[in-house]
């Protein structure tokens, strides 16, 4: 049996605007092994971003608790946060979220510049995680200098920089065409098969989310369904 | 990382191209107010010391000013002082010695050019060791003039090296003053001061006799006083004499009595009343320079939050977020000084070179000191973080969630 890396107890997220309360999550339970591909899917508004930002420690919840290698990130600090966040998680978005100003290099190597790496270590890191999404020729490109694919790929070499456990990727192809899409993915896949990522990926499309190993399906801030693809 | 932040924010700022020359507008403007005016300020306050500093505080200077009852109006006639008020000052209480000068304006000529020069006079007797102690004269080639001398000058120092003449004037040489000729026997020592270095001295009575200078129109009469702590009460018997002898009320004097510090604060605090004006337009444009660069930052925090948002789901702490905002205003301030800086040093230089050109003295003089530089730096930097420090905390408290949520 792998080791439990993150697992979600009870957690409700309320966010309350004005008088109105909204619950995006309603007690919801998982858990996520180590080196596992999960997916996420479910109907838009049932809180499934809302879920991957309080794993990537970007929220915390309202109630319940999230243990991230059996710690309980609920109760901890914005730096403290900020910190597991560069060094355990690596994000990509569906809007590729790279910083205009900077190169594709530069955008590789900023999660490691808010770690305090000495220049050259980040120069030679960045450089690779570039050749491996084989972009190592677009490198000194600004990011409205690259195709929709290309963008996503360097977030992805971006997402890697400090060599993260977990990858979350909030629908990553959705600004993707299919074939496009097709290579985000298969690069993903190959991180979780070659590197022993953990991948959490929320998508809305079924063909996507074949590349998981297990899908859950969210609804109303809850799991509702369960599916294993490969036995485990 | 400090580096790192600063290369982002350099980008930032160039990304936001023309926005951040014109927030920077205010700042240079005051900058260079500021520059231009401590460096001319510094200059003047050097150049007017040089001119008056040598003088002693126990020395007053009285002269004839104002327009003459006597003389038709609209003439400005000035009734000048007669030769016996000398005298009659000198029984003032307080009075050590007191002379009678006369200064005119004269042709000198040398190696067949012209100039237009100051004779100043010199007087005799027991006065003359009392007047060379007065303004501290010494000869630096040849001597001083003597009291047997007739048709002999001694020489401001410019002299020596004046292109005017096409080669300068060395003792024992001919000029001719007025057309008579004269012989120097001196070249004073460098004074710094305008009218020292380019006096025409002569003894008091070659100027009435050769020159033709009235006896009885004095021009100053130099009065030294014998306790300094008593300039004031001093100063106060002769006002009390002149106006006695020259027959007005208080209030009306046709007369001035002044020492040489009085007009240095005199020209001091004119001086202040100017700068006074110029640093309170430095201080509303830089005040309105730093609110510039307050709301450009604001602006940048709105436009970029969801790229703060990004920044933080990578790992960027709240302070790594307010570094990269403060850098940012420190920079736009800075950058804003450094401009201002170069236009105050054009203009004060400017204005004293075009003093030199123009009016043909060295009375403009900038000095902008290393220190003047750093210390405008230093404040340029200090005040754009100063307006950035709101922006900075607002971006750094910025939620991630909702930063990413937000559509720009
Ligand atoms: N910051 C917020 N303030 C108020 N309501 C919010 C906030 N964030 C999310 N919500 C609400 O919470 C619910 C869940 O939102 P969430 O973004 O998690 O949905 P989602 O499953 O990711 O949807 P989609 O597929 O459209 O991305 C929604 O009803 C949303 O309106
Ligand atoms: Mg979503």
């Amino acid at each position: 049996m792998r080791k439990s890396i993150i697992k979600l107890e009870n957690v409700w997220k309320t966010y309350t605007m004005g008088n109105v309360e909204v619950n995006a999550l309603q007690g919801l339970n998982l858990e996520v092994k180590e080196g596992e591909f999960l997916a996420i899917m479910g109907p838009s508004g049932s809180g499934k971003s809302t879920a991957v930002n309080m794993i990537g420690c970007l929220d915390v919840p309202t109630k319940g608790r999230i243990l991230l290698d059996a710690h309980d990130i609920s109760k901890l600090g914005e730096s403290e946060l900020a910190q597991i966040r560069g060094r355990k998680i690596g994000f990509i978005f569906q809007q590729f979220n790279l910083i205009p100003t900077l190169t594709a290099l530069e955008n590789v190597a900023l999660p490691i510049v808010f770690q305090s790496v000495d220049r050259e270590t980040r120069r030679k890191r960045s450089t690779e995680l570039l050749e491996i999404v084989e972009l190592g020729d677009r490198m000194e490109h600004k990011p409205t200098e690259l195709s929709g694919g290309q963008q996503q790929r360097v977030a992805i070499a971006r997402a890697l920089a400090n060599n993260p456990e977990v990858i979350l990727a909030d629908e990553p192809t959705g600004n993707l065409d299919s074939s496009t899409g097709e290579t985000v993915m298969s690069f993903l896949q190959k991180l979780n098969r070659k590197e022993g990522k953990t991948i959490i990926l929320v998508t809305h499309d079924k063909n996507v989310a074949t590349h998981a190993d297990r899908i859950e399906f969210l609804k109303d801030g809850k799991i509702i369904k369960s599916l294993n693809r490969k036995g485990g | 990382m400090l580096k790192d932040y600063f290369i982002y924010s350099v980008r930032n700022l160039k990304n936001r191209g023309l926005r951040s020359w014109l927030t920077m507008i205010g700042i240079f403007i005051g900058i260079a107010a500021v520059v231009s005016l401590i460096g001319l300020g510094e200059g003047l306050r050097i150049t007017v010391m040089s001119q008056f500093g040598f003088l002693g505080p126990d020395v007053l200077g009285v002269q004839a000013s104002g327009l003459a009852f006597a003389g038709p109006p609209g003439t400005g006639v000035v009734e000048p002082l007669s030769d016996e008020i000398a005298d009659k000052i000198r029984k003032v209480n307080g009075v050590e010695a007191s002379f009678n000068r006369y200064i005119e304006s004269v042709t000198v000529e040398f190696n067949d050019r012209q100039e237009i020069g100051i004779s100043g006079s010199v007087p005799e007797g027991k006065n003359r060791k009392i007047f060379e102690a007065m303004v501290n004269l010494k000869a630096e080639e040849g001597r001083l003039l003597k009291d047997s001398d007739t048709k002999k000058v001694v020489l401001g120092n410019n002299f020596k090296d004046n292109d005017d003449f096409g080669k300068g004037i060395r003792v024992g040489d001919k000029v001719q003053i007025n057309g008579i000729d004269f012989e120097a026997v001196g070249i004073l020592e460098k004074k710094g001061s305008f009218i020292f270095d380019n006096v025409v001295l002569m003894n008091e009575r070659t100027m009435f006799d050769v020159i033709g200078v009235k006896k009885e129109e004095v021009d100053v009469v130099a009065v030294k006083v014998d306790n300094i702590n008593n300039v004031n009460q001093v100063k106060k018997n002769i006002d009390k004499l002149l106006r006695k002898e020259r027959d007005v009320k208080e209030g009306e004097e046709n007369f001035q009595v002044q020492s040489p510090q009085q007009t240095l604060e005199a020209l001091n605090s004119t001086l202040f009343a100017v700068q006074l004006f110029v640093y309170i337009i430095a201080a509303i444009s830089l005040a309105v320079g730093g609110i510039g660069i307050m709301n450009n930052m604001y602006t940048s925090v709105l436009e970029r939050t969801k790229e703060i948002g990004v920044m933080k789901s990578i790992g960027a702490k709240n302070s790594a977020i307010f570094t990269i905002f403060f850098v940012e205003s420190g920079l736009l301030g800075m950058v804003g000084g450094i401009i201002g800086i170069i236009l105050g040093m054009i203009f004060a230089f400017g204005l004293s070179a075009a003093g030199r050109v123009f009016l043909g003295s060295e009375l403009i003089q900038a000095s902008v000191s290393l220190f003047l530089i750093f210390g405008a730096l230093l404040f340029s930097f200090t005040l754009g973080t100063a307006f950035g420090l709101l922006p900075a905390y607002q971006a750094s408290k910025l939620n991630p969630v909702d930063s990413l949520r937000s559509v720009k």
